[in-house]
């Protein structure tokens, strides 16, 4: 063992950066999540797939803060956490991009990045480190199409404001990025570039959970897929492992013909 | 990285040319942004006008003068809607509301003999707690702004009555508050105060300069920066050196010349609540509020909040415009604050280029604003048009400004900014 005090500890494979075990999650009568197992690994991309009202959101949701999980563990780098509010995430270094982006179209691309967790210098806002950070940021992830971090958010095509908003979400030295449908409003050439920087988040060590309903993305950028089925996790499985054909029949009758093994992927991988 | 649109050349670091600072100036208006420019064109059209039609009468510093005393109490009730109107939302009762504050100023002072500073905090703070009052209601239990304010008109147009009583005025005896909109400063100081401005504009315009530079940041031409401040220098010198001609029509009588104590006062208002809206967070956080209040949400700003502070600074505000109004008159009387004072300070706002929309909008527009309606009101005025023509002529040009706002909105859309 040669690990230097300068060096970052780098977790060790296998161990995930954020982890789920058996999350139930009922809205009145209505049980969306039952006993769900969730991994997310540093430096992986696990896409969250499954049929409209699966859980998906509410799965995320409740890893965001916004609404707490009613029974389960919540674990983050190996230890027990209570996540209440978006802040307790965020503290914990997760960010959560969202389908709608929640991004302010009057203000500049500086001032979205930094909104609500602004730069002050005696007080005042410090707008000579925010642009230099911002533009750090996005030059870190080679976003090249933003020529000036001073234009309105308004402006901006739907691709780059999608970058913005990851950009935001990576800004904060996070460790995980939730991102909801990132692609799904794009054009083809505009996908292409935000799927490639998702890769590039997962290159840099983050981890990343990606939610689509698009399995031409998934297949292209994730590593593993993880599949909801009526609020079950009904199976966790690596990309090279299966084909498209048998995900759809995942998502849409939550079993894979011929593939029984892939149910016991969950108990695997828990 | 296919698209031309998306192809975007690195943007230049360093000291950029006129031309650019130029270029995307026009880039900026041809795609929706005209900013304050409808407003000073139809001011500039507007005195063109006056001008020829009445001369000396228009352009005589008297009636320069009595045109700033006339504007100010506007425009310090407008630069408070312009903070309502930044969340989306908007506040009927500012003017009642003013004309209350106003009247507790005055009982404190001419009925119970209070200190006119301690009166006037006093003033101020019951400002302030009628905009808590506003913001929770419309924050806290969701009762559109619209509706509650409306009530507050109403209620505040009782109060007021009631608080002038059988006698129908509250007197001003104090010489402070009187002098406000009834003395100039001597010129030395009106100098003074031009200087300083001059030099703080150009200081701090230069210290943005140097401090983007070293930072690495792309910064405009130091030519763009000396043409600003020296227009500016030109704008307020000739202004200064106009007030500071002798107006009076008997210098005999009385020697009437300097600049009007109330030109501080509303710049120092509009250099401080810029200030508040361009450099603090809070600021920030109330355009944010206004662009997307459920960004602002998840952004994890105090939405509610800001939303009632943004009430308080305009009840606050209207105080400080009631005031204006009642030093104006020497008195309050049960229309202080009333007839067409709210409805011009909303159009004073929207004509200076404030978004009823939301999330766009300055203070200084609504300087920029209140000096149409005035210049409307006062030409007008002096051409002998009887009150209802003058009605009328403000509501097209409040109509015309509203309609460049929303043409300019249609037009954002068309060129790609939603």
């Amino acid at each position: 063992m040669t690990v230097t005090d300068t060096e970052r500890p780098v977790p060790a494979t296998g161990t995930p950066l954020l982890s789920l075990r058996g999350i139930e999650k009922s809205f009145g009568a209505v049980h969306v999540l039952q006993g769900v197992d969730f991994d997310i690994h540093p430096g992986k991309v696990i896409a969250l797939v499954g049929d409209n009202g699966a859980g998906k959101s509410t799965l995320i949701k409740g890893i965001a803060g916004i609404h707490a999980f009613d029974k389960g563990e919540y674990h983050f780098e190996g230890s027990p956490v209570h996540v209440h509010s978006p802040r307790d995430a965020n503290s914990l270094g997760i960010e959560v991009v969202y389908q709608d982006l929640a991004l302010c179209d009057n203000l500049d691309v500086v001032h979205n990045m930094f909104l609500g967790r602004e730069q002050k210098k005696l007080g005042l806002l410090d707008e000579s480190t925010m642009e230099q950070k911002a533009r750090t940021t996005l030059d870190g992830l080679s976003v090249r199409t933003l020529s000036s971090v001073r234009t309105l958010v308004a402006s901006l095509s739907g691709g780059q404001r999608q970058t913005v908003a990851i950009a935001r979400a990576v800004l904060w030295n996070s460790k995980v990025v939730i991102l909801d449908e990132p692609t799904a409003a794009l054009g083809v050439a505009q996908t292409e570039q935000v799927l490639a920087l998702v890769r590039r988040l997962a290159d840099r060590g983050l981890g990343v959970a990606l939610i689509s309903h698009n399995l031409n993305d998934v297949f292209q950028v994730a590593d593993e897929i993880a599949v909801l089925y009526l609020g079950s996790m009904v199976a966790k499985v690596a990309v090279k492992d299966v084909t498209p054909n048998q995900v759809v029949e995942l998502i849409t009758t939550g079993r894979a013909g011929g593939r029984d093994d892939l149910r016991t992927t969950k108990e695997a991988g828990a | 990285m296919s698209t031309t649109e998306e192809t975007l050349n690195e943007a230049p670091v360093g000291p950029r040319g006129v031309q650019d600072s130029f270029n995307d100036y026009l880039t900026r208006i041809r795609g929706g942004d005209v900013g304050a420019l409808p407003a000073i064109a139809g001011l500039i059209a507007l005195v063109i006008v006056f001008t020829i039609l009445s001369g000396d009468k228009f352009t005589n510093a008297f009636n320069f003068a009595n045109l700033i005393l006339q504007g100010s109490a506007i425009a310090v009730y407008a630069m408070g809607l312009v903070f309502v109107l930044l969340i989306g939302e908007i506040d009927l009762s500012a003017g009642y509301a003013g004309g209350v504050c106003a009247a507790i100023l005055g009982l404190l002072m001419t009925d119970h003999g209070v200190n006119w500073v301690l009166a006037l905090a006093v003033a101020l703070a019951s400002g302030a707690f009628i905009g808590l009052c506003i913001g929770l209601w419309v924050a806290k239990l969701g009762v559109p702004s619209f509706v509650v304010t409306l009530a507050a008109f109403l209620g505040f147009q009782g109060l007021l009555l009631i608080m002038t009583g059988a006698g129908g005025t509250i007197a001003y005896r104090n010489n402070a508050i009187l002098a406000i909109m009834n003395k100039n400063m001597p010129l030395w100081l009106g100098w003074a105060f031009a200087v300083v401005a001059i030099a703080s504009y150009a200081g701090l315009g230069l210290w943005r300069q140097v401090g983007r530079a070293r930072a690495g940041l792309p910064t405009p031409s130091t030519l763009v920066w000396a043409l600003k401040s020296g227009a500016f220098a030109v704008v307020l010198v000739a202004v200064t050196a106009y007030l500071s001609k002798e107006r009076s029509r008997n210098v005999l009588l009385a020697s009437l010349k300097g600049v009007p104590i109330v030109v501080p006062i509303v710049g120092a208002l509009l250099v401080g609540l810029s200030f508040l809206l361009t450099k603090t967070a809070w600021g920030r956080h109330v355009y944010a509020v206004g662009g997307n209040a459920e960004a602002a949400r998840r952004a994890g700003i105090a939405v509610s909040w800001v939303r009632i502070s943004c009430f308080m600074m305009c009840s606050t505000l209207a105080c400080i415009g009631g005031v204006l109004l009642a030093s104006r008159t020497n008195s309050v009387n049960p229309n202080t604050g009333g007839t067409s004072t709210l409805l011009y300070a909303v159009g004073a706002a929207v004509i200076g280029g404030t978004s009823l929309f939301g999330g766009k909008g300055r203070v200084l527009d609504a300087i920029l604003g209140a000096s149409v309606v005035a210049v409307i009101d006062n030409g007008m005025t002096l051409l002998a048009q009887p009150q209802g023509r003058v009605y009328m002529i403000t509501g097209v040009v409040l109509l015309v400004a509203a309609s460049v706002d929303a043409i300019s909105r249609r037009r954002a859309a068309a060129s790609g900014r939603v």
